[in-house]
């Protein structure tokens, strides 16, 4: 879908219209190449008290062939900078992040990355100023992402004890292009069971071996889905309903992976998904819950037809194919869930009544199943992305005025694309995020609803 | 792959792994512009997403249509380099009529059971909404005078022999060329030589839309069709249809008051194209596919419907001894039969040809009638009423229907086709659920 706004305000004429009218000017965000580096330009690292995991992170950033700084480079820029605050004990320890980070934003390049990284204020115990500073952390990214320009974005990486050695996927995922749309969120990264792999072989292909299935694949962001987990070397089985079976082989083929025509609502619909994967593909490691309907009119007027169906496409069928999905001997152990839940089933959204409550209830259900200890001990995450304004066919029908309204209301300025959902998810599958569950995740540009 | 051998053919099983079509479309309707090649090529695009064969070379593709336009001399080739296979794919085009679908699964099964391939697609499609129009014989006749001539004075003088008249178009018939008769025409007389009741008729109609409507409703579909252009079911399909609404039509073919066949008890024009999956069972091993259903035998069979010696869609009857004779079997050994309904009285003719000992002694030669079916076993989920007959496709449709139910069954069940085609021939197989 093309956004002839953006398009406009970044030609040259564009641009001193733009300006003169003080008009946002969203820019051209840099997205996920294969191959291309994880982020051009130095990056600058720092923390607080020593900075425990700086050193980890420095680490992964040499090993990932980017130039690490201690310093700003006299007269240069830098393209992103890490700050570690895990070690910080009271409020008073925030000034190393105003120290470090304030005058690095001047030199931001475009598209720059800000990635805070602290412990979790879960786990201060009753230390209260400790608790603070922790929060404190998430003002502070909400504040500094709204503030950045030129596509450039701020996200928390908090740290769970015994997580440590768990966050180089979600670190290289926030300063790559694969977080373009991602903004000021922040995500929990936990300890794993003892022996579950972390290390990606290959940080270009980390899904190679693994057999994927996507529902709702035909079109939309289930096709984009698609793309970037086969892109990412998963084989893929693409799930829709018979009636979107044309568009779905097209997904199919173009990825060399399989369909399966069914309806998410059928009763047997997990069974039939699970016997799929593990016969045609010999397992099943990763499962994408995307398939979802709108059928929106205010409570006072909607009926109990669209009610049902939206509350049954886009929740119920999920809670009933995690039960075949989850059973043992299903779902490969260290195996990966992603549901797509929306804004909507954070901010609400009028005339969305059904529709955010099933978006609500993917979150109960992901914030349950992250806390399982049955599924830790196995290894499964399961983890969900809220897309915000996302452009597609979908939304490519909201008459302009709303349109226009829904993308610029957030920090980037712009609606985001299905593939910056798709990278997201595609993260959420990755091995080495096996300590990040329970999240998440929303890819909205920072949008002001329901911040 | 198979391991290397001298070229000494080895029989072995051919297995149906799975099978795709297009919901069928009444013509000039939904699919009204799409070509046989667009058809066929969905279908065949269907069939790679259905199996993850995407990029895969298949040992060969057959297919073909009956109503095919000069330029789609290489039909099945084309349709294959425009899809998802490998373009190293050989394809070849087949026609027999109604009979090209099941003829071009027997053909690719026989190679791979003789191991010359591990692996084939086979199939048909046939559109009567984008039909070839010829110019009219006079038209050509002239133009292709003007087109030798030498000289520009010569051609001049060629083209002078142009007529009004040269301007209407031919357009292809449901014609037989020996008798001039359209097969529904064929078909009334037979309908009247058997006394095959209206009744009848209308109740093998109503019962195969039936059939096929609760085969939808049950998904039995969701692994065998495809949806294209918008349609996601037949669209011949009457799910309310009753012998009480089909006795309400009045007779299509045959004269007078003995008229018994509908346009609701004969097959209407129909658009649609159809393929399935064979390979050998290491191939299918191979790539992870579930053998449904073996091929186990085949018999064509061909009638002198010229000179009034037998009906013209009764071959079947004939290639049904034979093939049962082969195989050791009875008619009353099946689980299931696919009888395809060109008319409905076309089914009730041929079995109760098999039933009539006149018939079975006289005609077939044999000392005791073959004998009755038990219907409930005939066309359990629809059958060409209801789909509608895009003639090089219902083949397709009902190797893969059947090949399915019978892999439901259990292994070692059995099931019959039969498929009646212009030209007075008819093609039978038998399938063994695997
Ligand atoms: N587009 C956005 O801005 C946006 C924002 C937030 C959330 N989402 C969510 O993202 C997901 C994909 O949205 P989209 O914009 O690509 O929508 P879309 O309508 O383009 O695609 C949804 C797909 O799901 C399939 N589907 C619907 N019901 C199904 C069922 N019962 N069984 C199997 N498949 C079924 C549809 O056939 C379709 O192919 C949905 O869950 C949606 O709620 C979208």
């Amino acid at each position: 879908m093309t956004d002839t706004y953006t398009q406009f305000v970044n030609s040259a004429f564009g641009k001193q219209v733009a300006g003169r009218l003080g008009m946002p000017r969203p820019a051209a965000l840099r997205r996920y190449v294969p191959g291309a580096a994880l982020i051009d330009g130095p990056v600058l690292v720092g923390g607080h008290g020593g900075g425990p995991l700086a050193k980890r992170i420095t680490a992964l950033l040499g090993h990932a062939g980017v130039t690490v700084v201690d310093e700003l480079p006299a007269g240069g820029t830098v393209s992103g900078v890490v700050v570690d605050l895990s070690a910080a004990r009271t409020p008073a320890d925030l000034e190393t992040l105003r120290a470090l980070v304030g005058p690095a934003l001047k030199v931001l390049a475009p598209s720059g990355r800000v990635i805070v990284v602290g412990a979790s204020p879960d786990e201060a115990a009753d230390d209260v100023p400790l608790a603070a500073v922790r929060r404190s952390l998430e003002g502070i990214v909400r504040s500094v992402a709204k503030e950045l320009r030129k596509g450039a974005t701020a996200n928390l990486v908090l740290v769970r004890r015994g997580g440590e050695d768990n966050i180089d996927a979600t670190i290289r995922f926030f300063l790559s292009g694969r977080s373009a749309y991602v903004d000021g969120q922040g995500v929990e990264v936990g300890p794993i069971e003892a022996g579950a792999a972390v290390d990606a072989a290959d940080w270009d292909r980390p899904l190679a071996g693994k057999v994927a299935v996507v529902t709702g694949a035909a079109r939309g962001i289930g096709a984009s889905i698609a793309d970037v987990l086969a892109r990412d070397g998963a084989t893929i089985v693409c799930v829709d309903i018979p009636a979107a079976g044309e568009a779905l082989a097209k997904v199919a083929n173009r990825n060399g992976g399989s369909t399966l025509q069914l309806d998410v609502t059928a009763p047997d619909a997990g069974a039939r998904i699970v016997e799929h994967a593990r016969t045609r593909h010999g397992q099943l490691d990763i499962v994408v819950h995307n398939a979802g309907i709108t059928r929106d009119k205010l409570l006072a007027n909607t009926d109990a037809d669209r009610w049902k169906s939206v509350v049954d496409v886009n929740l119920m069928s999920v809670l009933r194919m995690n039960e075949t999905i989850l059973a043992p001997g299903a779902l490969a152990d260290g195996g990966h869930v992603v549901c797509v839940s929306s804004m909507s089933g954070i901010a609400g959204n009028r005339g969305q009544s059904n529709y955010a409550a099933s978006k609500a209830g993917l979150i109960g259900l992901v914030h349950a199943l992250g806390a399982s200890a049955d599924l830790h001990h196995r290894g499964i995450t399961v983890n969900a992305v809220a897309p915000g304004f996302i452009e597609t066919e979908m939304t490519g029908k909201i008459p302009l005025a709303t349109r226009e309204m829904g993308r610029r209301v957030n920090s980037l300025a712009q609606g985001g694309l299905p593939v910056d959902v798709a990278e997201t998810i595609a993260w959420f599958a990755q091995d080495a995020n096996a300590g990040v569950t329970g999240q998440v995740v929303r890819v909205c540009g920072q949008s002001i609803l329901g911040a | 792959m198979a391991a290397p051998r001298k070229s000494t053919p080895t029989v072995r099983r051919a297995a149906v792994l799975g099978g795709n079509r297009i919901p069928f479309a009444r013509s000039n309707g939904a699919y009204a512009k799409a070509s046989n090649q667009d058809m066929l090529t969905a279908t065949i695009d269907g069939l790679v997403a259905r199996h993850g064969i995407a990029g895969e070379r298949l040992g060969e593709v057959a297919g073909g249509a009956v109503l095919k336009h000069s330029r789609d001399f290489n039909l099945t080739r084309e349709a294959v380099l425009g899809s998802a296979l490998d373009p190293t794919t050989p394809a070849y085009d087949v026609q027999q009529a109604c009979g090209t679908g099941l003829e071009t699964a027997i053909l690719v099964a026989n190679k791979i059971t003789l191991g010359q391939i591990e692996s084939g697609a086979a199939g048909g499609t046939d559109t009567a909404s984008d039909a070839p129009i010829a110019v009219n014989e006079g038209l050509r006749e002239t133009l292709l005078a003007a087109n030798r001539a030498r000289t520009t004075g010569q051609r001049l003088k060629a083209l002078t022999g142009l007529r009004p008249g040269h301007l209407v178009p031919e357009i292809p018939k449901n014609l037989e060329p020996r008798t001039g008769l359209s097969m529904g025409e064929h078909m009334a007389l037979t309908t009247k030589e058997w006394g095959i009741t209206r009744e009848d008729q209308d109740e093998l109609a109503a019962l195969s839309h039936r059939h096929l409507a609760a085969a939808y409703e049950r998904g039995f579909f969701d692994d065998l069709v495809t949806s294209y252009l918008g349609l996601s079911r037949d669209n011949n399909l009457r799910a309310d249809s009753t012998t009480e609404k089909l006795a309400k039509l009045s007779p299509a073919f045959g004269k007078g008051d003995g008229a018994t066949m509908t346009a609701g008890n004969s097959t209407p024009l129909t658009d649609g194209a159809s393929m399935v999956l064979l390979g050998s069972d290491d191939w299918a091993a191979e790539h992870r596919l579930t053998p449904l259903a073996y091929f186990v035998d085949s018999e064509t069979a061909a009638v002198d419907y010229v000179h009034g010696a037998e009906g013209l869609l009764m071959a079947p009857a004939y290639a049904l001894p034979r093939l049962l004779a082969r195989a050791g079997m009875t008619l009353q050994d099946f689980d299931y039969y696919e009888i395809h309904e060109a008319f409905a009285a076309t089914v009730l003719c041929t079995l109760k040809a098999w039933e009539d000992p006149d018939f079975c002694k006289g005609r077939l030669g044999l000392d005791a009638p073959i004998g009755a079916i038990d219907r409930s076993k005939l066309n359990v989920n629809g059958s060409s009423l209801a789909a509608g007959h895009p003639f090089a496709a219902t083949g397709g449709r009902i190797v893969a229907s059947l090949a399915k139910q019978l892999h439901e069954k259990g292994a070692g069940s059995r099931g019959l086709i039969s498929i009646c085609a212009a030209g007075g021939q008819g093609v039978m197989a038998i399938l063994e659920g695997a």
